[in-house]
């Protein structure tokens, strides 16, 4: 039994490499479909995990009026832009409420060489969380301390190459080159956050009487305002911890219909969800089209084994002369199918690998997905899928070739 | 492997047989036709008289409307089509008119090809020479088929030079029975005459029974007994009186 597989396998190859042209061109095909259908999915799981790993353990983000997404883009995935400021008087307010925990204020809108930059306080460092309720953590240094300091993500400290007590400047605005840059008032580093994979990596933390500073008109004579206990006039938002969580839906009732000025009140895990219904409509669409580009190589191929048959119709009764049956003869079939299937649909997966591998440190820059590398079970359900249907279908071929090779008896009349 | 019991007197014996394609008119109809292991037997007759079938029917490739077919003492009616095929795999060597070869194949694993669907002649090839590989050389330079040529895809040899390497694979493994149909008409006479030289003595050799068919008459002369299966095959007289 072991011999015969062999030996039909052995034989596909051969007549494989002899029809090298058209065989490559049908693994090529099939590698495609493969890969497209892995890369959708690829992109999809590690969109929806890179983004559900950036905010945790937050109960609340607050804002100025505005939509629930809107909000939750700017604040913690630095996509977008803000519509309006909140006043510190109502900051004030609510953090002061009895069940509210910590909260963190975000002020936003300048970058740093395309970085943006984060104006918050210290409590940031030991409040945020990200992925499974992780802290944040230093890889080198400490928070800043002063108006003039700043603690920069893992990514800008990588790309950029700074290091501890480096002095950056911060331009107004977010483009990478602003023509204000307020070279008067440059920023120490003074710590270094370890990876975490989220916006984090690619933020420029500064404290809020630091983005002030930059902002003021003044210049060296001002004297740099303490960190703690600052008050600016307004922000862009904050994040709450609640003490107890049965209180999140009161409190966002509260804010929402907050009196002194209209603000935006989103709970993370709701407002990702609505993310994700809005985008799964493109995502089974873009699974959907990869899907028929798949069935659409499969057919390719099938056609490709009909088209075959009748120039091999004497290989086949040559076979069936020396002692081929016509098992073996389906079984020549389905091989060839299943080893197109096979290489066609793994060097699809292996050129998505490298392909992933080129594309990583774009994606991780520019969209703050953290693509993975390495096979995954969805890959190997495309690979066993693909076989899986090429197999089937060739059974029409098969099965002709079958019946051919039993009608034809020795003698091929073409 | 029981296929060592088989053996017989004859190596093929047809008693009433009769054989159409489909649900047309008989195209062979046989009352007896036997013909002794070891023998060189010529069978001739004009196209369409149904030689190619005849020997289809003996492969046990097709299956006759009625009557029987024995090969080497074994009927082929009672057998099952996968035992029809292990009969003609482990004792039957074939070589046609034309495109004998597997034209993604070397001349030696064309050769080689029967010892992949029947262990027997692989035994028997092994037996006889130490290797598949020494016993393909062997029979491919009794043929006149040099080294240099071995190695080469099958499709680079010129039609004499592929018939003779057909004839080297219906001899490997020293089946039983070699069928030949019409293996020189696209050969010159020189060619053609060496090409029955060289069967026949390799056949004698290995002590292969030889049938071998042809239009050609006047080749009759190489062979230990003729046949004129226009008169044996009852179906071709109706067909000619019609």
């Amino acid at each position: 039994m072991l011999h015969n597989v062999g030996n039909t396998l052995s034989l596909v190859l051969k007549s494989l490499i002899n029809r090298r042209a058209t065989a490559l061109l049908t693994v090529a095909s099939i590698a495609v479909s493969a890969g497209l259908l892995s890369v959708v999915d690829r992109i999809r799981t590690d969109t929806q995990s890179s983004f559900a790993n950036t905010i945790s353990g937050t109960d609340l983000i607050v804002g100025a009026r505005s939509g629930e997404l809107n909000l939750l883009l700017y604040s913690v995935f630095r996509i977008g832009n803000p519509t309006n400021n909140v006043s510190w008087n109502s900051y004030e307010q609510i953090a002061a409420r009895p069940e509210v925990d910590w909260t963190i204020p975000f002020s936003l809108g300048d970058a740093h060489r395309g970085y943006r930059v984060l104006g918050t306080d210290p409590g940031y460092f030991s409040h945020y969380r990200y992925a499974d309720r992780r802290p944040l953590a230093f890889r080198k240094g400490g928070p800043f301390t002063t108006a003039t300091e700043t603690v920069i993500g893992a990514e800008v400290a990588e790309q950029l190459g700074y290091d501890i007590g480096r002095q950056i400047v911060v331009s107004h605005g977010l483009a990478e080159t602003s023509f204000i840059v307020h070279d008067e008032n440059p920023f120490t580093v003074t710590g270094i956050l370890a990876r975490t994979g989220t916006p984090v990596d690619r933020t420029v933390h500064i404290s809020l009487s630091g983005m002030d500073l930059i902002h003021s008109s003044g210049g060296s004579d001002q004297v740099a305002a303490p960190v703690d206990g600052y008050e600016p006039e307004e922000i862009t938002a904050f994040l709450i911890g609640l003490k107890s969580r049965t209180a999140i839906f009161a409190l966002q009732r509260y804010i929402n219909e907050f009196e002194d000025e209209p603000m935006t009140a989103v709970i993370p895990g709701v407002a990702l969800q609505q993310l994700w219904g809005l985008v799964r409509v493109a995502e089974y669409a873009l699974l959907g089209v990869s899907a028929m580009v798949v069935l659409a190589s499969v057919l390719g191929l099938l056609a490709t084994l009909l088209v075959s048959l009748n120039e091999r119709r004497r290989e086949m009764s040559v076979l069936r002369s020396v002692g081929a049956r016509p098992g073996h003869v389906f079984a020549l079939l389905l091989s060839e199918a299943a080893m197109l299937a096979f290489l066609g649909a793994l060097s699809g997966l292996l050129l998505v690998q490298f392909g992933i591998l080129a594309i990583r440190p774009f994606a991780l820059s520019e969209y703050g997905i953290q693509l993975s590398v390495g096979l995954r079970a969805f890959d190997l359900y495309v690979l066993a899928g693909i076989l899986g249907i090429a197999v089937l279908v060739s059974i029409i071929p098969a099965w002709r070739a079958y019946r051919n090779s039993l009608a034809d008896g020795l003698t091929v009349r073409l | 492997m029981s296929g060592s019991a088989v053996s017989s007197e004859n190596a093929i014996a047809i008693s009433g047989l009769r054989f159409g394609f489909g649900s047309d008119d008989d195209v062979l109809a046989i009352r007896e036709l036997r013909i002794r292991t070891a023998q060189r037997v010529f069978l001739f007759g004009p196209s369409g008289c149904g030689k190619s079938t005849l020997l289809a029917l003996v492969g046990g490739v097709l299956v006759p409307r009625e009557g029987a077919v024995a090969v080497l003492g074994k009927s082929l009616a009672s057998l099952k089509s996968t035992a029809r095929d292990r009969i003609r795999a482990d004792h039957v060597g074939f070589i046609f008119q034309q495109f004998n070869l597997v034209p993604y194949l070397s001349v030696v694993e064309n050769v080689s090809l029967p010892c992949r669907y029947s262990r027997r002649r692989l035994k028997r090839a092994v037996d006889a020479d130490g290797s598949l590989e020494k016993s393909a050389a062997r029979l491919l330079s009794a043929l006149g088929i040099g080294e240099e040529l071995r190695s080469r895809k099958s499709t680079d040899l010129s039609v004499g030079q592929q018939q003779r390497v057909a004839a080297a694979r219906a001899l490997i493994g020293r089946p039983e029975l070699v069928l030949a149909d019409e293996p020189t008409s696209s050969l010159d006479a020189d060619r053609r005459r060496e090409f029955i030289n060289l069967l026949v003595s390799e056949c004698g050799r290995a002590n292969s029974t030889v049938v071998f068919v042809s239009h050609d008459a006047s080749l009759a002369t190489h062979f230990d007994l003729a046949i004129d299966l226009q008169t044996a095959n009852a179906a071709a007289h109706q067909s000619n009186a019609a």
